[in-house]
């Protein structure tokens, strides 16, 4: 037997030497010869030709405009059916905005008093984690109160607070049909897998379109921002169930309903909730944004601060919208990894029921307290602290100290790096972007993943904006290359001890909370607007994913094979080359693609300072109502994203199942 | 004679494209060699069998025999491909979802490698789960299930959350809820190859002290020959899907079917397995030796007294008549084999 495998090897391996040189040469060779000789073709294999462009706006607007004017459902318009969605919505966030901050004047009932909403976060923190927990929930809500922030924040806290959970049980829903009726999951996956890839001002415009302007669609738009992830996290939990679970299930003889719900749905309660914990910091940065079609909130005053330049009062709002990003992220984090436990059985039932006890307590007091002071029901606004002074004497301090030196670093990124790239991907001719893609896709995949590939591609082409979506794919491109060369030494650096690790990971997982739009805050302060600043942007938020699964990919090479190294007398440095970095390279090329992913969607809101992509072409669809427009724009983006997804998620399962890591 | 409680008759289970079409085309029976070179994966091949009332079947296989499937064909959490399974004397493969939910509700419990306890409910909600799903009210189910709990000497823990147990403990629920609906049939799926070999062994003592109780009809996995022995009333050693032998320990010893169950029967410790019968000469009807040994005693249990004896030892029946003569040398040869001696 290992006589034969042998030879065989000895066999195939001359023919693999060859392919592994050939094949990479195979694929980037026709992009090459069409680039290089892209003076000698033909106008219309370098520019898109206008004719050529598919009116696919125009359709998707006759479509909208069909829905929206003439599509009648038996009694009720297609209009209706929306506005009466949107109707939906506004009872609950009344109510949720009556509790927490505006009371409800009509009954005469004020608002919780913010020691009690302080209190009560308290308490859920400490319940869900520890003391510790506690006291960031209470102090964060006590900070919206002391600095200012109340109001704006408790806006933002209820579209969350009412968005999060209808987006949970609608992505709930559709998870489990798709789990449990194959067409569905066969139609759902790849809606899904665009939903996800589109950027967050796609979503805005339909929803300008059919329910207009203001903060109910601005919660709108939250809520069907936040379903895919659910969906998406639902499926993937209750496939996870053991299999031997659901058959324990079958065999003490439950029905298929009893099985979904006193089996399978329990069994997944980590996942699930991971999954909620997405759908409330997807709602939270959403929200932010959606302030665009006039969301109202902390969202909408940064946008005003960040409109009028005052860096200042952005930071201070930038603050604390991190800051309840960082609190909800935590709670709903705690609230996914928190175990049972058993209770004594002679425990009281203060011991039984901490949570009940302990929130009935707090309310009393609360209550108490507001009627012995208004300063407890209501924090003044004389005694209201501003962090402003503070962060405009910081941005005073920066223009003029790093003034100089800033200006250089743009000019020169601009002089050296970034215009000649942009240059360079203008003049690539389109078909040789689409001959490497297809290339690509068929080395990788076959015939299937080469046809999927340039099909996206030519839908770009043929949408009639090749070249923004070149300037767009320039910056993402130039931004990954920079995210690569900082992230990966950054991931191997804190690969190496597990203090590091946990640093960094609580790093990553932190920054990661943050509502993408605070990440214009720096780079407006530094590099004010236009692409360098846009860029700097990217990479900030892009780098996440680069660093967080070089670092995982490192520390899962299985220990036996570095224990081998060690053995065979390797240093640190070709323990590092030699074994770390190749078995865990596909884990990075993961992270790469996540940061590509992560690189598109900052891209596009970057646009708000001030860039000549996609993006600024969205903001403008956004701007005139040009729903088919803003649509087919967020195709093309996703698009991109699919691409490059498609490719390296082909690459990296092949590499795995090569290395014999393949799960 | 009684009625075999579960019986399967020319059981079949391929995995394919189209396995009950590719079974009709090849008249019901194809080749292990045709079933590969289409494609098909082959978990059950052909497989018969009874189970008695009371009986200990062990099914015994390395992993891929296809041992776990044929269970869970029994069971029916497979559909088979071709074949008929029997339960107390019906047809289970044409039994409705309604009449299957209602047999696994009433007579039938099985216990999982992994355990496959419900991560979010304590020991005795675990217990009783399998009676909750039939409706039968808290009072009466929480009372039986700590009474199961008890029985497998979990009393205490009943507050208790799985991953708060250890392996040992946590199969011990495994095993408790399975037991819950005071099942018929016992089905147990390699039920503690996932322990440590020490707690193992206690398992499997306890799981024998438990069936002493009981008596249930029993259905067990495993893929350990020592375990097979020590629990089953007979076993079925499966490979490729295909039961190459069924019969007692003693029989798969002393008269392996395949070259394939010699190979596994091989290196057992034969001494406490096999019976004086199986060795013995055959001798002239006489008046046996006043030192003479029972037919059925095991060798370990005579070993001493036939090697110091000078010459074979007479063996005898129940009754006390001679039935043959057992040397030296044969015990020798049975203990340690002939070609080693020679």
């Amino acid at each position: 037997m290992s006589a034969a495998t042998l030879t065989r090897h000895e066999e195939i391996e001359p023919q693999r030497q060859l392919a592994s040189v050939t094949k990479p040469l195979l694929v980037v060779l026709p992009f090459v010869v069409l680039l290089l000789a892209a003076s000698l073709l033909p106008d219309w294999a370098v520019q898109v030709p206008k004719g050529w462009t598919i009116p696919f706006v125009d359709w998707a607007n006759t479509v909208i405009e069909h829905l929206r004017d003439d599509a009648i459902f038996g009694l009720f318009s297609f209009r209706d059916l929306t506005r009466a969605i949107a109707e939906m919505i506004t009872l609950p966030l009344a109510f949720v905005e009556g509790l927490l901050v505006a009371g409800f004047p009509n009954i005469g009932v004020a608002a919780m008093p913010w020691v009690m909403t302080a209190g009560l976060s308290g308490v859920l923190g400490w319940y869900l984690r520890d003391w510790r927990l506690g006291a960031l929930a209470a102090g964060c809500v006590a900070y919206m109160a002391i600095f200012g922030k109340w109001e704006l924040s408790m806006i933002t806290l209820s579209v969350v607070l009412v968005a999060a959970p209808i987006a949970g049980l609608i992505g709930f829903g559709i998870g489990i049909l798709a789990v449990k009726k194959q067409w569905f999951e066969a139609l759902i996956v790849p809606f899904l897998n665009v939903l996800q890839s589109l950027p967050h001002f796609s979503y805005l415009i339909p929803i300008a379109v059919f329910i207009g302007v203001g903060h109910k669609a601005g919660a709108i738009a939250t809520v069907i921002f936040a379903i895919p992830p659910m969906a998406r996290l639902t499926i993937l939990g209750l496939n996870g169930v053991a299999e031997e679970v659901r058959e324990a299930g079958k065999m003490a003889g439950c029905t298929r309903f009893q099985t979904l719900w006193m089996v399978e749905i329990p069994s997944a309660r980590q996942p699930l909730l991971v999954g909620v914990n997405q759908v409330i910091m997807q709602c939270l940065a959403m929200v932010v944004i959606a302030s665009f079609v006039g969301a109202r909130g902390l969202g909408h005053d940064l946008l005003f601060r960040l409109q009028a330049l005052k860096i200042g009062q952005a930071l201070e709002s930038g603050v604390a919208i991190v800051l309840m990003a960082i609190t909800l992220d935590q709670l709903s984090r705690a609230a996914a990894h928190k175990e049972p436990a058993h209770v004594s059985s002679d425990a009281t039932l203060l011991q039984r029921f901490p949570f009940l006890a302990a929130s009935v307590a707090v309310i009393a007091a609360s209550l108490l307290l507001a009627t012995a002071t208004p300063i407890a029901q209501a924090w003044p606004s004389e005694l209201t602290l501003s962090t402003a002074p503070f962060w405009d004497a910081l941005v005073d301090w920066v223009t003029v100290t790093l003034y100089d030196p800033l200006q250089h670093l743009r000019n020169a990124m601009l002089l050296y790096v970034l215009i000649p790239v942009r240059d360079l991907f203008q003049s690539i001719p389109w078909i040789a972007m689409v001959a490497l893609v297809a290339a690509a896709g068929w080395s990788l995949g076959g015939l299937r993943l080469a046809l999927t590939v340039s099909g996206l591609v030519l839908f770009i082409a043929f949408a009639g904006y090749w070249e923004r979506s070149l300037i767009t794919a320039y910056m993402v491109a130039v931004a990954v290359l920079i995210c690569i060369a900082i992230g990966l030494p950054i991931g191997i650096w804190a690969s190496h001890s597990e203090r590091r690790t946990g640093i960094a990971k609580l790093l990553c997982d932190t920054f990661q909370t943050f509502p993408s739009f605070i990440y214009l805050i720096p780079v407006i302060m530094l590099f004010k607007v236009g692409d360098v600043a846009a860029i700097s942007a990217i990479i900030i938020y892009a780098m996440i994913p680069i660093v967080r699964y070089t670092i995982f990919g490192l520390r899962n090479v299985p220990s036996e094979i570095v224990e081998a190294g060690i053995t065979s007398g390797c240093t640190r440095r070709q323990l590092l080359w030699n074994i770390r970095m190749p078995l865990a390279f596909p884990e990075i090329m993961l992270g790469i693609n996540q940061t590509i992913m992560f690189a598109l969607f900052m891209v596009i809101i970057a646009a708000f300072i001030g860039t000549k992509d996609i993006g600024q072409e969205i903001f403008r669809a956004l701007t005139f109502n040009d729903a088919g427009k803003g649509l087919v724009l967020g195709l093309c983006v996703a698009f991109m994203g699919l691409t490059a997804d498609q490719l390296i998620t082909a690459w990296a399962a092949k590499r795995k199942q090569r290395l014999g890591l393949a799960s | 004679m009684t009625e075999a409680k579960i019986a399967c008759r020319n059981l079949w289970k391929l995995y394919g494209s189209d396995p009950a079409g590719f079974l009709r085309r090849h008249g019901g029976n194809p080749s292990i060699d045709t079933i590969r070179a289409e494609g098909y994966v082959p978990a059950v091949r052909d497989v018969s069998f009874e189970v008695m009332p009371g009986e200990i079947l062990v099914v015994m296989g390395l992993s891929g025999s296809g041992k776990s499937t044929l269970l869970r064909c029994l069971a029916r959490l497979i559909e088979p491909t071709a074949g008929e399974v029997m339960f107390e004397g019906s047809d289970i493969l044409a039994a409705s979802e309604r009449e299957l939910i209602d047999l696994r509700r009433h007579k039938m419990g099985m216990v999982f490698q992994h355990f496959a306890l419900l991560p979010h409910r304590t020991v005795l909600d675990n217990v009783a789960f399998p009676l909750q799903v039939r409706g039968t009210d808290r009072q009466k189910r929480e009372l039986r299930a700590r009474e199961v709990i008890e029985l497998v000497g979990l009393k205490g823990r009943e507050g208790y959350y799985p991953r708060e147990l250890s392996g040992g403990q946590q199969q011990r629920v495994g095993i408790a809820r399975s037991l819950a609906v005071g099942p018929d049939v016992w089905f147990l799926d390699e039920p503690f190859s996932a322990l440590d070999p020490l707690i193992r062994r206690e398992m499997q003592d306890e799981f024998l002290r438990l069936q002493r109780v009981l008596n249930k009809t029993i259905v067990f996995i495993t893929h350990d020959f020592d375990e097979a022995i020590r629990v089953a009333d007979r076993i079925a050693i499966m490979k490729d899907g295909v039961v190459e032998q069924l019969g007692t320990a003693e029989e798969l010893i002393t008269c392996p079917a395949t070259p394939y169950v010699a190979e596994f029967t091989r290196n057992v410790s034969h001494d406490r397995l096999l019976s004086v019968r199986a060795f013995m000469a055959p001798a002239s009807s006489r008046k046996p030796d006043a030192a003479a040994i029972q037919a059925q005693a095991l060798l370990a249990s005579v070993a001493r007294q036939v090697l110091t004896s000078e010459r074979p030892v007479d063996v005898v029946d129940d009754a006390g008549a001679l039935v043959g003569t057992l040397s030296r040398d044969s015990l020798i040869d049975a203990l340690y084999g002939k070609e080693e001696h020679a």
